[in-house]
């Protein structure tokens, strides 16, 4: 094997180990917390804000090919996908196929 | 040991309408190409979705070894970005404990912890049995990761026919699932604060600090969404 080639070994390696650690904690915490319990209903919010803060992250400030879109379109695309998915009884196929069409075309023609 | 009517009721998942397979395979098929980019082979590349199964964890891993980052550097940027998973892990794990469920199983099907089958087992852990949720998770995370890997491969393989628009069309795939998932997660008034306060105050905090916006946006959101919840 290679110097490069192990190196790519060891840097998966370290990755995988750096994100199967929160997993991990997670479910030591986990043992102890009843469904039920306050801190588990704060938890619940924490997640989801999380969650809501990276999704969002990814659309107005996106690492990337997605970068080279203006925000505008961005925010629009998401927006138009949204309307689309409550008015198709929250159908997901239609809004992700149409985003992504909707975007290379507005990236190149507006 | 693993219950496989619960197994493929979970498993099955990744078929019809509401399925997280074109999102995940956009974002995976992505990745692909990018890893194929920056120089992994095949192998290796099947081997970082296997092992690792989160979007932002594998772009920071990607950039990170672009710029030729030390082992250490590369480990506190991809913890840094996938602590998310802690607390996802916390508000999901309660709900599918049970005293008579052998503990490897809550160890190992952790792995599976990532924002598409998150969403899809708290979207309809209430339609399984307590006992038999463990189950019915590992059959989502193994059909989602499945997904994944297979989109790895084909991202790879395919990566000298994408041109520019084409990533930049899989790229948006993404945060547009995750924001119709979320929009169809708004069944409750903590639930809805958290999500709306999330998405203004992650955004925010990157002017102060890009690398702890989401962590900073989302423990704040998520406390004013709890306390505004359990006292009105």
């Amino acid at each position: 094997m290679s110097e490069m080639s192990s190196n790519i070994i060891l840097v998966i390696l370290v990755t995988s180990f750096a994100t199967y650690l929160s997993r991990f904690l997670g479910v030591v915490s986990s043992e102890k917390i009843k469904e039920t319990s306050k801190i588990f209903k704060w938890f619940n919010c924490i997640a989801y804000s999380v969650l809501a803060a990276l999704i969002a992250r990814m659309v107005v400030f996106p690492a990337g090919e997605l970068a080279e879109s203006g925000i505008f379109i961005r925010l629009f695309v998401v927006a138009a996908s949204v309307v689309m998915f409550l008015f198709n009884k929250k159908n997901l196929v239609y809004p992700t196929v149409l985003s992504a069409i909707l975007l290379a075309l507005l990236n190149n023609y507006l | 040991m693993i219950n496989s009517k619960y197994f493929f009721q979970g498993f099955k998942s990744i078929k019809g309408l509401d399925s997280p397979a074109l999102a995940l395979g956009a974002s995976f098929i992505a990745i692909g190409a990018l890893l194929k980019n920056i120089g992994f082979n095949l192998e290796q590349s099947i081997f970082s979705t296997f092992l690792t199964y989160a979007l932002p964890g594998s772009l920071v891993m990607a950039e990170s070894y672009l710029i030729g980052a030390s082992l250490i550097n590369i480990f506190l940027a991809v913890w840094l970005v996938n602590t998310r998973l802690y607390p996802m892990t916390v508000a999901l794990m309660p709900l599918l404990l049970h005293k008579t469920q052998p503990r490897w199983k809550y160890y190992l099907s952790c792995h599976f912890i990532a924002v598409s089958a998150w969403l899809i087992m708290k979207g309809n852990y209430q339609s399984v049995e307590k006992k038999h949720r463990i189950d019915f998770w590992i059959g989502i995370g193994t059909g989602t990761w499945s997904v994944a890997i297979v989109s790895t491969i084909i991202g790879f393989l395919a990566s000298d026919y994408l041109n520019k628009d084409m990533m930049i069309g899989l790229a948006i795939v993404n945060p547009v699932y995750f924001t119709c998932m979320m929009v169809g997660a708004m069944k409750s008034l903590q639930i809805n604060l958290s999500i709306i306060l999330g998405a203004i105050l992650g955004p925010a905090f990157f002017f102060i600090s890009p690398e702890w916006s989401i962590l900073y946006g989302g423990a704040s959101a998520g406390t004013i969404a709890y306390f505004i919840g359990e006292f009105k």
